[in-house]
């Protein structure tokens, strides 16, 4: 429970690897090469970014003859969702506090 | 490639109260009241006010929250900011906490909202995971919402 959102924080806090995970949501499958294009990142360097945001559980790979292409695995938000959701507890637990001071409030 | 903005995120909750909103109007802006559900404050009902939220320091967080006042809608709306302080100040989190009361027919419909959670707000996930989890009283049922 505590490595997954480190691990996943730590891949989405790059915007370079935020701007390919971001492209390959909207755009569906894609080669290095395709990610590479008007990039303004080296070839190598994109290939380490997809290493890493596949190390997370953010991206896929198939192999097709000698072309890798890479798409998108939104689930692997959950530990982000998850983590949002640790504040709405948080919340929802004032919530009840402040019920509870209502209550006391009318008597 | 690189210039895409960071997408915010937000947390909401909603709960209709079966009580007026000016009673809970006065539980969001009366600081000894504020105190006895949400923490120790030096809130004051004032657009522009700038006051903190504290809670005990726990390892690696010091249970400060920076705070502003930025508007007031007497029995409707409240927003403050929610942002990190000290060390963490310049990095951590800023979030706005609005508060909109909905008088209904049995009551109110309380909202609240915290919004602008950013992705590399990690950081501050991990010194705060220890008081969130701690303030937040249950912890095991915190937990078991988590997986």
């Amino acid at each position: 429970m505590r490595t997954a959102p480190d691990v996943l924080f730590k891949t989405l806090a790059d915007p370079t690897r935020r701007a390919i995970f971001e492209r390959l949501c909207r755009d569906g499958e894609q080669t290095v090469w395709m990610l590479t294009d008007d990039s303004g990142v080296s070839q190598p360097a994109v290939s380490k970014h997809l290493g890493v945001l596949k190390l997370a559980g953010l991206v896929r790979e198939r192999r097709e003859g000698r072309q890798t292409h890479y798409r998108a695995q939104p689930q692997g938000l959950k530990p982000l969702i998850d983590w949002m959701s640790l504040y709405g507890a948080f919340w929802r637990d004032r919530f009840d506090r402040l019920e509870t001071l209502l209550n006391r409030m009318d008597q | 490639m690189t210039k895409l903005a960071a997408a915010t995120r937000s947390v909401v909750v909603e709960r209709e109260m079966p009580h007026p909103p000016e009673k809970i109007w006065r539980a969001l802006t009366q600081g000894p009241l504020v105190e006895e559900w949400l923490m120790k404050n030096d809130f004051q009902p004032v657009v522009g006010h700038r006051f903190n939220f504290r809670a005990e320091p726990m390892p690696r967080w010091n249970g400060v929250t920076d705070c502003e006042v930025l508007a007031i809608e007497p029995n409707k709306r409240l927003s403050y900011s929610w942002n990190a302080s000290g060390e963490e100040a310049a990095t951590g989190p800023k979030t706005v906490v609005t508060w909109t009361l909905t008088r209904t027919q049995g009551g109110t419909l309380v909202r609240t909202e915290q919004s602008g959670f950013r992705p590399e707000d990690e950081r501050f996930y991990q010194g705060a995971s220890y008081g969130w989890q701690r303030m937040v009283g249950n912890m095991e049922k915190v937990v078991a919402g988590l997986d």
